[in-house]
């Protein structure tokens, strides 16, 4: 599919339809992000709570079972480190 | 939704060229029953309720073999009818005022998403105060939906309009929802001579619908999708691109239809415009009564004509170009106000679309027929003396809001 930003008013698809499944996941909402989650893997005891509540889900679960972030797809909405049991997570600004 | 089988002519098959005499509303069923319409959603309101009450009717006793859904809204009638008609059904309802407005988020839905739905909107003034009498207040609240838009003037002219607005609406290259206005209760409740079609001339000028875009499990696409600031802009040219295209092919249809029923529609219709200095602009009903006017001033030797504007969307800005020519006053009559604006919506329209040519007419706007207010022939010709007053002496105010007790 097209990038969007290139795409001109001629070559959109009747009535705005989607013919590809998916395109969401050409969005990246990573852009939006102005924080991230940072897990202390000292204090996580790999419950997965942080992967469930993702509302994204942008939260993927690592080898050795700790988890981590998607950076493409994590809004930084701090919902993980607000719901994490063992408050491992902090969200951290993202640099300037 | 299976296309329904070939069906023997229904009940209301007339003999070509038969003439009878029904009420408007009646006559718009009929027309809907002709075109096969395969889905209906409505929910009745004062005065569109005679044309679903006798479509229900039909469905019901199997002389149309359609879907009918009632649903508690209008809302949900515009909804239902996207649905309806995403699976690819000829879908159809009708409304009015309260109704209009409570599907107006959905109108633009319909429109976006190329679902070719006919309605018919009973015009009819807008609550507050509560009113159930004419006038073009509630399609005007709704002038910026994305339908293909018309206003007839008569019985015959609802019933040519309700078919031939299937045509058009169904058209690859168009896929528009249509609106067909006709005034509440002066055309919906009044019974006229009309010259009806048969079913097979029908059949011929309208083939089944054939969707380019529906609902389909082997073919899954995803419809009604967000839509980034990155796109946005690119979907409402397209659909703009696409509004103002439709005029070729509402001309093609409509001549098409001359040509088999010998009735021909222009997007402005000009009557006695000939030699004319002063021209009334008037829109649906209005139009007949304002022929009466224009007959009796010309009687006195008056050069008057009357333009009557029956596209409203697109807008046919170069046919009321040429129509308006060098005529020098040019009275707008609109039957809804812009409260806080520039009075009528149609003269602000009309205004603007000669305001770039070099020589134009003076136009005045009066504001008639509000909530039902009768407007006889003796209203026009007052309109006319006053405008003429006016413009011998130069300046007025923005509009006339006709026969307002002061």
């Amino acid at each position: 599919m097209k990038p969007l930003e290139q795409t001109t008013w001629q070559e959109i698809e009747l009535g705005g339809l989607l013919r590809e499944p998916g395109s969401a996941r050409a969005y990246r909402t990573g852009d939006w992000r102005s924080q991230h989650p940072v897990w202390t893997k000292s204090r996580c005891i790999r419950c997965g709570v942080c992967w469930t509540v993702c509302p994204e889900p942008a939260i993927v679960e690592e080898p050795g079972g700790y988890f981590d972030m998607d950076p493409n797809y994590c809004k930084g909405c701090g919902t993980c480190a607000r719901e994490c049991v063992t408050g491992c997570i902090t969200m951290v600004p993202e640099e300037e | 939704m299976a296309k329904p089988k070939a069906k023997p002519a229904p009940a209301t098959a007339y003999a070509p060229s038969h003439r009878v005499g029904m009420e408007v509303s009646i006559a718009v069923s009929d027309a809907v029953q002709l075109a096969r319409a395969e889905a209906i959603a409505a929910y009745p309101i004062t005065p569109q309720t005679h044309i679903v009450e006798h479509l229900s009717g039909v469905v019901a006793n199997g002389d149309l073999e359609a879907e009918f859904i009632n649903v508690e809204s209008e809302h949900s009638a515009m909804s239902a009818c996207i649905g309806m008609s995403a699976s690819g059904a000829r879908t159809y309802t009708a409304t009015s005022s309260q109704g209009l407005a409570l599907m107006h988020e959905i109108l633009f839905i319909a429109s976006a998403m190329r679902f070719p739905i006919v309605m018919t909107v009973a015009n009819r003034a807008l609550s507050g105060p509560l009113s159930i009498w004419n006038d073009h207040g509630d399609i005007m609240a709704a002038r910026d939906i994305g339908w293909i838009q018309v206003f007839v003037e008569n019985g015959q002219e609802a019933f040519d309009h309700t078919i031939m607005a299937f045509k058009i609406a169904e058209n690859p290259k168009v896929l528009l929802p249509t609106i067909v206005n006709m005034d509440g209760f002066i055309l919906s409740h009044v019974v006229e001579a009309l010259e009806m079609v048969d079913q097979e001339t029908v059949d011929n000028f309208l083939p089944p619908y054939s969707p380019r875009h529906r609902l389909d499990p082997k073919n899954p696409v995803t419809m009604g999708a967000f839509a980034m600031p990155e796109i946005y802009t690119e979907v409402k040219m397209n659909h703009q691109a696409t509004l103002t295209n439709s005029y070729e092919h509402i001309v093609s249809v409509w001549d098409e239809w001359a040509r088999l029923t010998g009735r021909s529609y222009n997007p402005v219709e000009s009557y006695r415009t000939e030699d004319a200095k002063i021209l009334l602009l008037t829109m649906g009903c209005l139009s007949e009564v304002a022929k009466i006017a224009v007959d009796e001033l010309r009687e006195a030797d008056l050069p008057v004509g009357l333009l009557r504007l029956r596209l409203w969307r697109p807008f046919p800005f170069k046919d009321l170009r040429d129509a308006v020519g060098d005529a020098e006053l040019l009275i707008v009559c609109d039957r809804a106000i812009s409260l806080g604006g520039p009075g009528g919506p149609v003269m602000s329209e009309v205004r603007s679309a000669l305001y770039g040519q070099a020589t134009r007419p003076q136009i005045q706007g009066y504001i008639v027929g509000l909530g039902g207010r009768d407007v006889p022939p003796e209203a026009f010709k007052d309109i006319v003396n006053k405008a003429q007053a006016e413009m011998a002496q130069g300046t007025g105010p923005e509009f006339h809001l006709y026969g307002v007790r002061e």
